[in-house]
């Protein structure tokens, strides 16, 4: 796949991710499903498959979800061009999904800090503490249940259960886990 | 980083666990406002947390600081994988991984439980609360930006309530 993308080409790439970057709460992986519609529907920059494969290599790779997106600016620059359009492709798309919701965060987080003591500042923070514990609970859940086979997948749902186990009662490091997963999965056991 | 899959497993361990920076309580809370905010919450909790102990300069080194490495990590990954992405053992290996990575993430949810004992809206309240949550979310798959405001408000109005009530608004410990 190879394109040729002009300076308003770039101009518009960054401005979908900053307008997404506003609208993804609950984290970046919430506007994926959207990025999808307008780089591979809309503006045919990234074939299907390119962003599919992209999107499981980053959930799968370390750091945070929202790498995704650099990825993904990536591809589109190597199919616009090589390395040098790839590395700007992955500037514009990480600038824009993260300058707007970094700055709207940084000054309600030091707003609230500073107001800490007002009643409905805490009303909030009491309030969200048990749903936040429920969506944390639920991410995992939806992740496991991408897999939805039970005759083919259920050792990935016991996997995943013995994983959550052993995170929250113990303290055994979470790279043996890791290393244990992706070697049980090389080996075709799950 | 060591973060797969989403590192808020491990910045847990780290902040709470061996740096005591942070009460699980205190995390709870930083959690939920990086989570309302749009945008990445895990870069959002990194700049809430940067900005309060070190400043503007700390929110910048956090933010850099979480992104940078898995960044070059990933690219290089993508790079190397790119002609083995037919390879079942290599798909396999993905799997096995990314199973391990919802497990953490399930965990750190656990492991914030003993964070509501001392809730203001009482234990029965946030049980209920925290299971139409699961069951909105996980299970009928409903949109965020519909459950978030309709359950925060509920939860919202009790809590501002209970803070109304002085012997609740500082509970015994």
């Amino acid at each position: 796949m190879s394109l040729s993308l002009t300076t308003a080409d770039w101009l518009a790439l960054f401005g979908h991710f900053a307008s997404l970057s506003l609208l993804a709460v609950g984290g970046a992986v919430t506007a994926a499903p959207e990025m999808h519609r307008y780089l591979v529907g809309e503006r045919m920059w990234l074939s299907d498959a390119q962003f599919t494969s992209g999107f499981a290599l980053a959930q799968a790779a370390p750091g945070p979800n929202v790498l995704f997106v650099a990825l993904m600016g990536w591809n589109v620059g190597l199919n616009a061009g090589g390395f040098a359009t790839a590395i700007l492709g992955m500037s514009v798309a990480m600038l824009g999904i993260l300058l707007p919701s970094t700055c709207l965060t940084y000054g309600a987080a030091r707003w609230g800090h500073r107001h800490q003591g007002l009643r409905s500042v805490r009303a909030f923070k009491q309030a969200m503490a048990p749903i936040v514990v429920a969506l944390l609970v639920a991410t995992g859940w939806i992740l496991s249940a991408a897999h939805s086979d039970f005759e083919r997948d259920w050792r990935v749902w016991l996997l995943t259960l013995v994983a959550t186990l052993l995170v929250w009662r113990t303290k055994i490091h979470l790279l043996w886990l890791l290393g244990a997963g992706a070697l049980l999965g090389a080996l075709g056991w799950v | 980083m060591q973060g797969f899959g989403g590192v808020l497993g491990v910045v847990q361990r780290e902040l709470v666990d061996k740096k005591r920076w942070l009460t699980l309580e205190e995390f709870a809370e930083d959690w939920a406002v990086a989570q309302v905010m749009p945008g990445p919450n895990i870069v959002n909790l990194a700049l809430v947390l940067g900005d309060r102990y070190f400043g503007v300069r700390g929110a910048i080194a956090a933010t850099a600081g979480i992104l940078s490495l898995p960044l070059l990590c990933l690219l290089l990954l993508a790079t190397l994988l790119a002609g083995f992405s037919e390879n079942p053992a290599a798909q396999g290996a993905l799997r096995g991984m990314g199973a391990v990575a919802a497990g953490l993430i399930g965990a750190s949810g656990l492991r914030l439980l003993p964070a509501l004992r001392r809730n203001v809206m009482g234990r029965a309240f946030c049980a209920a609360l925290a299971i139409a949550t699961f069951v909105a979310v996980a299970l009928l798959r409903l949109p965020l930006l519909w459950v978030m405001p309709v359950l925060g408000l509920l939860a919202g109005c009790w809590a501002w309530r209970q803070l109304g009530q002085p012997h609740l608004a500082a509970p015994a410990p």
